[in-house]
C-alpha cells in the first residue's frame, strides 16, 4: 500500500497542480508539488531501515491475470536508492525551478509534467510485475517528449522532442518484445519468478533475442552509443528539466534495467562483450565531442553520455566490484552532474547566453556559485578527496581487473585513462571558462544579474553531498552501495576493500595520468579547437531529420497506394483477401454436412426464385437509380416474407420498419442526385469485378450451407432456456436485446444518436441552391401537398401510434419491442411531413428531437445503473409479476424502461435525420434550425 | 375444407407476386413498377395472413398488420418523388 501510495502521489499531484497553476501566487503550485514530493520521499525513507536490512518489500493486486499483468509493486535496496534519488532530486529540481521559472510562464505546466515524471520514474523502479513497468516506461517516454518540447513554439525544441520520442519509443517497444518473450519464457512477469528463471533464461535458445531486445531497450533511454543523439538534442528543454531527467532520472532507468535484470540475463559472453563494448564506445564519445562544445548544457550533455557510459562499462563487466563501482558512480555522477547544469540554467538566467567564447571571469559577479561550481566540477574531473576521484578509481582498478580479450587485456585500462583524461579536460574546461578565463565579452545581459540564493540553495545542497560522500565513502560504499549491489546481483556483495582506493598502484598513476593529461590538454585547447573545426562536418540531427522524412513520406505514399478513396477498390480488396485466404481451405471442406435438410415447399422455392429475381434486377438496372430503389423495396419484401415463412416475426417487423425508412431517406438524397449513374468503369474492370463478387457470393453461400447442415452446440439454447427464468419474458429475441445482450444495445442506439447528430451537424449550415422549376409544368402535378393525401395522412397518424404502443408493450414476451415501435412511429410522423409538408408538422409538433436522442440514451444507461444499485451487474433486468385493479394480471420488468429508452433515441435520431434531410429542399421550409 | 382451399389460394397468390414482380421488372413505365410494387404489398398481406392460417401460427400476422400500414407510406413516398421531384417539401 506505501509503495502504491508513493507512485500516486506524484501522478495525483500532477492532476491537481494545473488547477492550482491559476492561483494568483507562483509560489502555490511549487509547494503544492514540493509538498507531494515531500510526502513521497518521506514515504520512502520510513521503509529505509527495513529495506536496507535486507528484507524485500513486495505488495500485489490482480489486474489482467489472464495475460499476467498485475499491479505488483517491489522495494529493495536497488529500487529505494533509485526512488530516494528520484524525489529527493525531484525536491531539489521544485525548488530549482520556482527560481528559473521567476518572471517566466508555464511554471504549472513543468510541475504538472514533472511530476507525472516523477511518478512515472517511480513506477519503473518499485515495479515487481515487468509488463506494469513497460507502462511506466512508456509514460516516461512520452512525458519526456512533452517536457523536452516544453518550448513547443521553437523548431529546435520539437525536434529534439521528436528525436527523443523516436528513439526512446522505438527502444520502448525492443523491450516490450524482450519482456514479453521473457514472461513467454518463464511463464510469469514477475520480477522475483523471472531473476530466480536465470539459468533457464541464459540456457534458452532465444537468450541471444531477449539480450538484444533488453539492451536496446536500455541503450537508447540510458543514451549509449549510436543511440546517444537524442540526449545532446533535448538540451533545448528548460533547465531543470535538463537538470532532472539527464542528471537523476530517465538515462539511468536504462542503467536501472541493466542492474535489475544483472541476475536474469548477465553473467554471460554475449552481455559482457555487447555491454561493455558499447559502454566503452560510449564513454570516448561522449568525452571526446564534450570538450569542443561551447555550450555549456552541450558539454554537460555529452559528459553525461560519457559517464552512462562509463557506469553501462562496469554494469557490462558485471562483476561483483563493478556492481559496486557502478552503482557508486551512479550515485556520485547524480551529485555533482545535476548542479552542474542548475549552474548552466542559473549563468544563462544571469547572462542570457550559455555560449562559453563569451562567458568568462564570472567568479567576480558570483563568488557563492563559483565555489559550488569548483566542488561539483572537481568532483566531475575525479579530483582527489572527491567522491568522483574514489568512483572513478574504482573504475580504473576495474578496468585493471577486466579480463576482456586476453591479447587486449592492456586496450581496456588504456582506453580507460584516455576517457579519464577527456573528462578531466572537459571538467576543467565548464569551470575554468565560465568563471575565470578573463573578461566576459559580449553577454547579452550585461552586467550580469545576481544569482538568487535560492537558485543557488539546491546547488549548495548537492555540492555538500558531493564533500559528503567523498569524505564519508567508506560508510556509504558498505551500508548502502553494496546492500545495493546485492539486491541487483542477487548474491551478497563480498565487502569491498575500500584500502585499495588510497594505494598508491597502477590505478593511481592512471588517475594522476588523466588528471595531468586533462590539464594538458585543456591548456591546449585553442589549437584543438582549430583542429577540431577542420574535421568534417557531420550533423548526426540533420541525419536523424532526413531519416524521419524520408520516413514519414514513405509511409504516406504507402498510405495513398493502398487507401485512394474508392469504396470499390476496398471492398474488392477485402473480398478477395477472404477468398485467397479462406479459398484454399475451404474447397477441401466437405460441404453437405450430416444434418437432414429441411424439406422444400414450392411455395418457399417460388418465394426464393422471385427473391433473386429482384437481386439481380438491381444489379441490372442500378444505372437507373429510382427503378433500383423500387427493386430494393421489393427484395425487401421477400426478405420480409422469408422471415414470416420461418417463424421469424421479429426479423420481419424490423426488415419491413428499416426497408421503409431505408427507402424514403434514400429518396431524399436521391432529390439531389443525378437519375442515373453513368458508366464510368472499363468493360474489363466490371468483369473482374463481376468475377470477384461472384465468387465471394458464392463461397459465403457454401460456408453457410455447410455450416447449416452441421449438428452445432450454439448459445441459442441458453438464451432458449434462460429467457424467461433470468430475463422475465418470453421473447427471446427482445429478450436477448434489453437483458442478455443489452450493453450491445445501449452501444448501438448511442451510435445511431451520434449519426444522427452527425447528419443534423452535416446539414446545419448547408447551402442548396433553390431548386425553382425552370419549366413551368416541370412536374406533374402543381400542388405539393394534394387535399386527398392530407386527408387520408391525418387519420393513420393515431392508428400507427396506437400499432406501435401495442407493439412497444407486448415486446417483452411477443413479437415486437421498443426498437420496431419506434420506427412505426416514425413512418407515421414522416407520412405527415410528406402529405403536409415540413412547416405544416412542425406547427403542430415538438421538434426537440436532440433532447430525445440524448433522453432516450440517458434512460436506457440509469436503468442499466439502476441494478448496480441493486447491487447486481450493470443492466442486470428485474421484473415481478403483480396483481392490479382494474387492468389484473400484469408483469413489470425495468427492460421495459431501458426498451423506452430504446425506443425514444431511435425515434429522436431518425425523425432528426429526416427532417434535417427534408429541410435541405425546402423553399419554404422553417429557416431555423430543426431539432 | 379450409385444409383444402388454403393451399389452392397459396398457389394462386404466390402466382400473383410472381405476375406482380414481371411487372415491377418489365415496367415499362416508372407508373406500372410503383403500382406492381404496392400490388405486391397487398399480395404480400394476403401470402402472410393465409400463411399464418396455413402454419396454425398466429404470431406472423403483425407483419402483415405493418406491411398495410408501411407499405402505403412508402408507395405514397415514392409517387410523391416521381409527380414532385422531392419527399418532404
Amino acid at each position: 500500500m506505501t509503495l502504491l501510495s508513493v507512485v500516486l502521489l506524484p501522478l495525483i499531484g500532477a492532476l491537481l497542480v494545473p488547477l492550482l497553476a491559476r492561483a494568483r501566487s507562483p509560489l502555490i503550485p511549487a509547494i503544492a508539488s514540493g509538498i507531494v514530493t515531500l510526502a513521497a520521499l518521506s514515504l520512502l525513507l520510513l521503509q529505509a531501515p527495513t529495506v536496507l536490512s535486507g528484507e524485500l518489500i513486495t505488495s500485489e493486486w490482480a489486474w489482467i491475470p489472464s495475460i499476467g499483468l498485475s499491479i505488483a509493486f517491489r522495494l529493495d535496496a536497488l529500487a529505494l536508492f533509485f526512488a530516494t534519488l528520484i524525489t529527493g532530486m525531484g525536491l531539489l529540481i521544485i525548488l530549482y525551478a520556482h527560481f528559473y521559472f521567476a518572471g517566466k510562464p508555464g511554471a504549472g505546466r513543468f510541475y504538472a509534467l514533472m511530476l507525472a515524471f516523477m511518478g512515472a520514474m517511480l513506477g519503473i523502479v518499485t515495479s515487481e510485475n515487468l509488463l506494469f513497468m513497460l507502462i511506466f516506461w512508456e509514460m516516461t517516454s512520452l512525458v519526456s517528449f512533452v517536457l523536452i518540447g516544453f518550448h513547443s513554439d521553437q523548431r529546435p525544441a520539437r525536434r529534439g522532442a521528436r528525436m527523443t520520442l523516436v528513439i526512446t519509443g522505438g527502444g520502448g517497444l525492443a523491450l516490450m518484445a524482450g519482456i514479453v518473450l521473457m514472461g513467454s519464457i518463464v511463464g510469469s512477469f514477475n520480477l522475483t519468478d523471472i531473476l530466480a528463471a536465470g539459468d533457464e533464461l541464459r540456457a534458452h535458445a532465444h537468450y541471444p533475442l531477449i539480450l538484444t531486445l533488453v539492451l536496446l531497450g536500455a541503450m537508447t533511454k540510458s543514451a549509449q552509443f549510436p543511440f546517444h543523439l537524442w540526449l545532446p538534442n533535448a538540451m533545448t528543454a528548460p533547465t531543470p528539466v535538463s537538470a532532472y531527467l539527464h542528471s537523476a532520472t530517465m538515462v539511468k532507468a536504462g542503467i536501472f534495467l541493466l542492474a535489475r535484470l544483472h541476475p536474469a540475463l548477465a553473467d554471460t559472453d554475449a552481455w559482457l562483450y555487447s555491454v561493455s563494448t558499447v559502454g566503452m564506445a560510449t564513454l570516448l564519445t561522449g568525452a571526446f565531442i564534450a570538450m569542443f562544445k561551447h555550450d555549456t548544457k552541450e558539454l554537460l550533455a555529452y559528459s553525461t553520455v560519457s559517464h552512462l557510459g562509463l557506469i553501462t562499462l562496469l554494469m557490462g563487466l558485471g562483476t561483483a566490484t563493478a556492481l559496486v563501482a557502478g552503482l557508486f558512480h551512479l550515485l556520485n555522477h547524480a551529485l555533482f552532474k545535476a548542479p552542474l547544469f542548475m549552474m548552466a540554467g542559473a549563468v544563462e538566467k544571469a547572462t542570457g547566453t550559455r555560449d562559453m567564447r563569451r562567458i568568462n571571469g564570472l567568479w567576480r559577479h558570483m563568488p557563492l556559485l563559483t565555489i559550488m561550481s569548483a566542488i561539483t566540477a572537481a568532483s566531475m574531473a575525479g579530483l582527489p578527496l572527491f567522491n568522483g576521484y574514489l568512483s572513478k578509481k574504482m573504475f580504473f582498478i576495474e578496468s585493471l581487473d577486466a579480463n576482456v580479450i586476453s591479447p587486449l587485456n592492456w586496450l581496456t585500462p588504456v582506453l580507460a585513462a584516455i576517457a579519464g583524461l577527456f573528462s578531466a579536460a572537459y571538467s576543467f574546461r565548464i569551470f575554468h571558462n565560465v568563471f575565470f578565463n578573463g573578461q566576459p565579452r559580449e553577454l547579452p545581459v550585461w552586467p550580469p544579474r545576481k544569482p538568487a540564493l535560492g537558485i543557488q540553495l539546491p546547488i549548495i545542497l548537492l555540492a555538500a553531498g558531493c564533500l559528503f560522500v567523498g569524505w564519508q565513502a567508506e560508510g556509504i560504499v558498505h551500508g548502502l552501495i553494496r546492500a545495493m549491489a546485492t539486491a541487483s546481483s542477487g548474491v551478497k556483495a563480498p565487502a569491498y576493500d575500500m584500502g585499495q582506493l588510497h594505494h598508491v598502484g597502477p590505478a593511481f598513476y592512471m588517475s594522476l595520468a588523466a588528471l595531468i593529461g586533462g590539464l594538458i590538454l585543456y591548456a591546449l585547447r585553442e589549437r584543438l579547437f582549430e583542429l577540431y573545426d577542420q574535421l568534417p562536418p557531420a550533423d548526426a540531427r540533420e541525419i536523424f531529420e532526413w531519416l524521419m522524412t524520408r520516413a514519414g513520406n514513405g509511409a504516406e505514399r504507402f498510405v495513398h497506394a493502398l487507401e485512394n478513396g474508392s469504396v470499390q477498390r476496398y471492398i474488392a480488396l477485402i473480398i478477395l483477401t477472404a477468398i485467397i485466404m479462406a479459398g484454399p481451405v475451404l474447397a477441401n471442406v466437405v460441404w453437405y454436412g450430416a444434418k437432414p435438410m429441411t424439406p422444400a415447399d414450392p411455395l418457399t422455392i417460388l418465394g426464393a426464385i422471385l427473391m433473386m429475381a429482384t437481386a439481380f434486377g438491381v444489379v441490372l438496372g442500378h444505372r437507373n437509380r429510382l427503378f433500383a430503389l423500387l427493386l430494393l423495396g421489393s427484395a425487401g419484401l421477400f426478405v420480409t416474407l422469408t422471415f414470416a415463412r420461418f417463424s421469424a416475426p421479429d426479423l420481419a417487423l424490423t426488415q419491413l420498419s428499416v426497408e421503409v425508412i431505408a427507402v424514403i431517406i434514400m429518396m431524399l438524397a436521391l432529390s439531389f442526385l443525378p437519375q442515373t449513374t453513368p458508366v464510368e468503369s472499363s468493360r474489363l474492370r466490371r468483369s473482374r469485378d463481376s468475377i470477384i463478387a461472384v465468387l465471394g457470393g458464392l463461397g459465403t453461400g457454401l460456408v453457410s450451407f455447410a455450416i447449416m447442415t452441421r449438428p452445432q452446440d450454439s448459445i441459442s439454447d441458453f438464451f432458449l432456456e434462460q429467457s424467461v427464468p433470468g430475463g422475465g419474458g418470453s421473447n427471446v429475441v427482445n429478450v436477448i436485446l434489453v437483458d442478455f445482450r443489452g450493453f450491445d444495445t445501449l452501444g448501438e442506439i448511442t451510435v445511431l444518436g451520434i449519426a444522427a447528430v452527425a447528419v443534423f451537424a452535416l446539414t446545419r449550415n448547408l447551402q442548396l441552391k433553390h431548386r425553382i422549376p425552370n419549366e413551368r409544368d416541370q412536374y406533374w402535378a402543381s400542388n405539393p401537398h394534394p387535399l386527398i393525401l392530407r386527408t387520408m395522412a391525418r387519420p393513420i397518424l393515431p392508428i400507427a401510434l396506437m400499432v406501435s404502443a401495442y407493439i412497444f408493450l407486448r415486446g417483452h414476451n411477443m413479437p415486437g419491442g421498443g426498437f420496431i415501435a419506434g420506427l412505426i412511429t416514425v413512418v407515421a410522423l414522416s407520412l405527415q411531413y410528406m402529405a403536409g409538408g415540413l412547416a405544416w408538422a412542425h406547427d403542430r409538433m415538438l421538434t426537440s428531437f436532440r433532447p430525445l436522442i440524448g433522453g432516450g440514451i440517458l434512460l436506457a444507461c440509469l436503468t442499466g445503473l439502476g441494478s448496480l444499485f441493486m447491487g447486481l451487474e450493470f443492466l442486470t433486468s428485474w421484473f415481478g409479476h403483480y396483481e392490479l385493479p382494474v387492468l389484473g394480471h400484469i408483469e413489470l420488468a425495468t427492460a421495459l424502461l431501458f426498451d423506452l429508452g430504446v425506443f425514444t433515441t431511435v425515434v429522436g435520431a431518425t425523425m432528426l435525420i429526416l427532417a434535417n434531410l427534408g429541410k435541405l429542399m425546402t423553399v419554404n421550409g422553417p429557416g431555423e434550425e430543426i431539432g | 375444407m379450409t385444409e383444402a382451399i388454403l393451399p389452392v389460394a397459396l398457389a394462386l397468390f404466390s402466382v400473383s407476386l410472381l405476375l406482380n414482380l414481371y411487372r415491377v421488372l418489365r415496367g415499362p413505365d416508372i407508373i406500372d413498377r410503383i403500382l406492381g410494387l404496392d400490388t405486391l404489398n397487398v399480395n404480400a398481406i394476403a401470402v402472410i395472413v393465409l400463411g399464418g392460417i396455413y402454419m396454425n401460427s398466429s404470431l406472423i400476422f403483425e407483419a402483415a398488420l405493418l406491411i398495410a400500414l408501411m407499405g402505403f407510406v412508402g408507395t405514397v413516398a415514392m409517387t410523391k418523388y416521381l409527380v414532385r421531384g422531392d419527399v418532404i417539401e
